[in-house]
């Protein structure tokens, strides 16, 4: 037996592994590697050159003064940007998804998949100019209307911008710019969904949207949220059609239509950037660094929930 | 064969023989008139504002000295001033003399080993743009702004508008301020006017941050002139260069009211008086913005050119000194004019410059 064991030809524990394999994994085992490296790189970065940026003298941080002063309206208004961005993109996105992969003929399907993932071809910059430009101008009108009817509510407590240069346009400028994320892998998540299942719902009489609702979505849910997330970090971090767009100053505000709102932290950074001196820019990497733990952040709780609906789910 | 290939290389020959010979003949005619045909590499940077006179000085001075390499910087005028005491600039641009707070002139003079050279470069007017119908020619005056710009008057049809406005129909539309939303020295210099001109109806210091939350914002210039241009009733403050189709304001000066000129600016400049307690070398000005005296245009922007009266290397400092006294030069501040609209120093302060840039020698 012993002899048998140890023989060379039989040896069925170790498949089999030519020099291809072993390079493939490397490969593949390297690219893990250094992603994490990377990240671990910028976070490192970060914090060495963001550190001196939370105790420079006060005039650094006009007109705030001190750090936590200074990134907290900021953190607010990225947060409240995204936030709005998604609220606009989300329902969006998927409607459009389930258009492409259950609903529209195949003949159209395609095409209006082919436009939506070239949105995601144009570049921010080109977004930013369109929003300043030309569609702020055209939400004038939108914000009056808000205000008159609206205005019970502090998100529209007015008064409007005359320039339409408000967190509202910039929120809808980032959901244009986070839908063909959101639309892209969506898409392709509820095209995976098993066809029996489907079929299972269909044959015991289920409606089509019910079809939807009690096959796709349970099956989609985790790539949805993924999908959530990155159409998340990209609003985010989105920071050239912001800083365009936005009439921004140092607030804490609900409102969504004055002429005052806050900035966000990538916006800040790329406008302050050009004349930092070195003791403001130690500043602006460190309210980066911020951003950096909140995204973290944000992204985990997440998952956090999607996990534990999964779990619960499962049993 | 071989006599073809030797005719084939010489032709070419000739003709760079003849190139580099006139090449130095006319690099001995520059070197003539602007003091040696220099050549090595130049360092400098600061102000992102000077960028685009500083494209059209590197120009001209290389078609002088075509052996001298200028690099410039556009880092903003902070980090040009740092740049510049650490020794990593020979010499800076900046939208500000250098200050006394935090110890940057000391530091300055401890880098130079002496008094520090500031020359102002150009004057650059700031208007102030509006965009409200049925008005062309706004007239106002200092108090006014200050009014307008901290939000104690928020209608067009406002009393004291008026008052300064007798023959103009003003509409009742609400007025919306804009301002920079990054630290600009264009903010710096119209808080200063304001702080200064007022007569106390615009409370803060002068800060390149603006000092009030919230409004309207716009960043950079461009964006603050797309602000302006987006809204009815809106009224902003930018380089007088980059106003394009907007309405201009006329500023009240004594009893007149000035539209913002280069000459005025200029002029403004050489009325107002030296910052106290500084070297000869230094023209750091305090600009008078309350000056009354006619035709000055007293919202500008002065930018600098900050360098050492000496350089342990001869070849540097001679760089240093070739390439200032082109920039105060006629030449030079003509040529910034043309290619970058900013308003040619008035002739006294010109000559002055020229003198003082004349003494930057090597130790």
């Amino acid at each position: 037996m012993s002899v048998i064991t140890s023989s060379p030809e039989k040896a069925p524990a170790k498949p089999p592994r030519s020099r291809g394999d072993r390079l493939f994994a490397g490969t593949a085992k390297g690219a893990g590697l250094a992603i994490l490296a990377a990240l671990a790189g910028v976070f490192i970065f970060l914090t060495i050159e963001g550190v001196p940026g939370l105790s420079q003298t006060e005039a650094t941080y006009a007109p705030n003064h001190d750090f936590l002063s200074y990134v907290g309206p900021l953190i607010y208004g990225t947060i409240l940007a995204a936030v709005l961005a998604l609220l606009l993109a989300v329902p969006f996105a998927f409607g459009i998804a389930l258009f492409i992969s259950h609903y529209a003929p195949r003949k159209l399907a395609v095409p209006v998949a082919y436009v939506i993932d070239l949105l995601a071809a144009v570049p921010s910059v080109v977004f930013g100019l369109w929003g300043a430009r030309s569609l702020a101008t055209y939400l004038v009108p939108v914000h009056d209307w808000l205000y008159g009817h609206l205005s019970f509510l502090p998100f529209f407590a007015g008064p409007p911008s005359v320039t339409g240069r408000t967190i509202f346009t910039a929120g809808i400028v980032l959901a244009i710019m986070i839908l063909p994320i959101i639309t892209a892998i969506s898409r392709e998540v509820f095209a995976q969904t098993p066809r029996l299942d489907q079929e299972a719902a269909l044959a015991l009489g289920a409606t089509r949207w019910e079809m939807v609702r009690l096959s796709v979505f349970p099956y989609a849910k985790s790539g949805m949220v993924s999908a959530v997330m990155l159409g998340l970090g990209r609003a985010l971090g989105e920071t050239m059609a912001v800083a365009m767009v936005l009439s921004a100053s140092p607030v804490y505000t609900l409102n969504l239509i004055s002429n005052t709102n806050p900035a966000t932290v990538a916006s800040n950074i790329a406008s302050s950037f050009a004349e930092a001196t070195p003791a403001k820019l130690h500043v602006l990497i460190a309210t980066g660094l911020v951003l950096f733990a909140v995204t973290f952040a944000v992204n985990f709780a997440a998952r956090w929930v999607v996990g534990r609906n999964e779990r619960r789910m499962a049993r | 064969m071989n006599r073809t290939s030797i005719r084939r290389a010489a032709l070419p020959g000739i003709a760079v023989l003849t190139l580099a010979l006139t090449g130095c003949a006319a690099g001995n005619e520059a070197s003539g008139d602007s003091g040696g045909g220099l050549s090595g590499t130049l360092n400098g940077g600061g102000s992102s504002a000077q960028e685009a006179a500083q494209g059209a000085w590197r120009a001209g001075f290389q078609t002088d000295n075509s052996g001298v390499t200028v690099n410039y910087d556009p880092v903003g005028s902070g980090t040009g001033r740092e740049n510049f005491i650490s020794g990593a600039y020979m010499f800076a641009g900046s939208d500000a003399a250098l200050s006394e707070d935090g110890g940057e002139l000391d530091k300055a003079k401890e880098r130079c080993g002496g008094d520090v050279i500031e020359v102002p470069a150009y004057v650059s007017p700031i208007a102030v743009v509006y965009n409200l119908e049925g008005v062309d020619n706004l007239q106002l005056s200092a108090p006014v702004i200050g009014d307008i710009f901290s939000g104690k008057i928020t209608k067009w049809n406002d009393p004291k508008i008026a008052a300064d406005n007798p023959d103009a129909d003003l509409p009742s539309t609400t007025i919306t301020p804009v301002h920079r939303s990054d630290d600009s020295g264009t903010t710096e210099n119209f808080t200063d006017y304001l702080s200064q001109a007022s007569e106390g109806s615009w409370k803060y210091e002068a800060d390149g941050v603006w000092p009030i939350k919230g409004g309207e914002a716009g960043d950079g210039t461009s964006g603050l002139v797309a602000a302006v241009k987006a809204g009815d009733g809106t009224i902003g403050y930018a380089d007088e260069s980059q106003v394009g189709d907007l309405g201009v304001a006329s500023i009240k000066v004594g009893s007149d009211y000035n539209a913002p000129t280069a000459e005025g600016a200029a002029k403004a400049l050489a009325a107002s008086p030296r910052v106290e307690g500084r070297g000869d070398n230094d023209m750091a000005i305090e600009v008078d913005r309350t000056t009354t005296e006619s035709g000055t245009y007293p919202i500008s922007l002065t930018s600098y050119l900050i360098a050492c009266p000496t350089y342990d290397d001869a070849n540097d400092a001679d760089m240093v000194k070739g390439y200032l006294s082109y920039i105060v030069s006629e030449d030079g501040q003509q040529a910034a004019a043309d290619q970058a609209g900013s308003a040619p120093l008035e002739s006294s302060l010109q000559q002055e410059a020229a003198k003082v840039v004349d003494q930057i020698s090597a130790k």
